[in-house]
């Protein structure tokens, strides 16, 4: 998620393969369902671009298992960043919650978890929208190395890594696989 | 594409793709207005200056609301009271609002070239809402905005401009972005009115209504910008109504079906559009100014937002 010029990057080790990302997503639709006592009032937000992607078979997920349509929304957290003047002009592709969020238990979704800014920001930009009555987070990857205190209430996969390493997340809909990999930089 | 400019001043310097930018920023801006909250913290810190040389309603109030849903702080400088008034010349009083260190100074004066001089002069980036008959990008990217709305495309769209072409910046803005978008643009009104330079730009000219609005897709109606006229141009307003006028009866006679009517604001109802047009239902004419809004955080973002703009 970082624009600084960035080096070659090589494939270090292959995380998920297509069947346990899919093995992770039914657990996390599972757990949503547990935590929350059925998908009564659930709404799911998905982070541009893969955390969209990944609401969207959780919800479907969830759909298959309980018979529920739940409502899905894409959220674009550019106008939140907290180092919007670091980066260079930004690329705005707007948000979309056809929906209101008010009152709902929304499950914010996003591909990677690392310094949590990224769902810092999200945060301040859904309540921004109304007041849920409670948010989640549900994750694939959660990486480490927080840089504020957000914590994931649901995880597809604890994967340590170096800050070096950077984590691809590869989805059917954008990349044509699904996968997910270590990557580090080649000159190392 | 990313931006690299620190200015917006004409839509001449402007190549297709970075109008694209402008116009997809500001169509993804939009959704903020329909929010319960409207303020959005992008521009936190920042500081706009509104510098207007020449009375405005619209234009200095949609840039005043954009700068606030983006959460920068906004400063209106009008030439009645200020120190202008008492004989400081236009880039000294730049210069000193420059000194308080604002991010961007968004300017209109009577004289072509005036944003593009403070451009040179400023450190911050500075925004042309309208110098003399030059340039008015902002309204030409609204205008922009509201047609790929309606419309769906650009692409091999026919516009007629019609009125007093000489005296506006908004048909000259309009026509630098239509064409380099691939629309045709058709232009028309008393000769007097029409410029000798625009088939240069690729237009084409039309001496009667009846033939500019035939087969267009987009009408746009101009107001006669009687404090821009030097002696008489046209005989009298009745005439000019009768003629240049879009009526109701006209525009089922001669136009599309699906022809929308845009207008950049201030109507001369009777004048150049009778109050059943301006009011009906070919009209985008309130469209156009909801657009604005988000056309100008669009700007505002792209030029305030980033630091790769100020380094340029």
């Amino acid at each position: 998620m970082s624009s600084k010029p960035r080096p070659r990057l090589r494939e270090k080790a292959q995380v998920l393969d297509d069947v346990a990302l899919d093995r992770a997503l039914t657990r996390i639709a599972h757990e949503i369902l547990e935590k929350n006592a059925g998908s009564s009032g659930l709404a799911f937000v998905g982070l541009r671009t893969r955390g969209v992607t990944l609401a969207q078979r959780l919800a479907a997920r969830i759909g298959r298992i309980d018979g529920a349509t739940l409502p899905v929304g894409t959220l674009d957290i550019t106008l939140y960043r907290d180092d919007l003047d670091m980066r260079g002009a930004p690329v705005i592709r707007g948000t979309d919650i056809p929906f209101s969020i008010k009152d709902k238990t929304v499950v914010l979704v996003d591909d990677v978890l690392f310094t949590g800014r990224t769902v810092r920001a999200a945060l301040d930009a859904l309540i921004d929208l109304g007041r849920p009555r409670m948010i989640q987070l549900a994750i694939l990857v959660d990486r480490g190395h927080r840089e504020v205190p957000i914590r994931p209430d649901f995880v597809g996969k604890n994967l340590p890594t170096s800050r070096r390493e950077s984590v691809a997340v590869r989805l059917r809909e954008h990349d044509g696989e699904d996968q997910v990999v270590i990557q580090e930089p080649e000159e190392a | 594409m990313a931006w690299t400019r620190k200015d917006l001043l004409t839509m001449r310097e402007l190549d297709a793709a970075e109008i694209l930018t402008l116009v997809d920023t500001a169509a993804s801006l939009q959704e903020i207005a329909s929010r319960e909250i409207k303020k959005v913290p992008a521009l936190r810190g920042k500081t706009i200056v509104n510098l207007f040389y020449e009375s405005s309603t619209r234009t200095r109030t949609s840039f005043e609301i954009a700068g606030k849903w983006l959460s920068a702080d906004v400063v209106n400088f009008s030439i009645s009271g200020s120190s202008a008034a008492k004989g400081e010349s236009f880039v000294d009083t730049a210069r000193n609002i420059a000194a308080m260190s604002p991010d961007v100074v968004v300017v209109r004066h009577s004289s072509a070239g005036a944003a593009t001089l403070l451009a040179r002069e400023l450190p911050c980036s500075v925004v042309n809402a309208g110098d003399g008959a030059h340039e008015h990008p902002t309204q030409a990217l609204l205008d922009l905005l509201t047609i790929r709305e309606k419309k769906g495309h650009f692409e091999g769209l026919g516009v007629a401009i019609v009125g007093d072409i000489a005296h506006s910046r908004v048909a000259r803005s309009n026509i630098h972005g239509m064409r380099k978008l691939g629309m045709t643009v058709t232009v028309a009104g008393p000769p007097t009115l029409i410029p000798p330079f625009v088939q240069e730009l690729g237009c084409k000219v039309a001496y009667r209504l009846e033939d500019a609005i035939r087969d267009v897709d987009v009408i746009m109606m101009l107001r006669l910008q009687n404090e821009r006229m030097a002696g008489d141009l046209i005989p009298s307003l009745r005439e000019y109504a009768r003629y240049w006028g879009l009526s109701l009866d006209k525009l089922h006679a001669h136009a599309r079906p699906d022809v929308v009517i845009m207008h950049p604001g201030p109507v001369n109802r009777g004048v150049e559009l009778s109050p059943e047009v301006a009011d009906g239902p070919y009209s985008v004419i309130l469209d156009q100014v909801s657009r604005g809004v988000a056309v100008r955080m669009g700007v505002l973002l792209l030029l305030a937002g980033s630091k790769s703009a100020e380094a340029a």
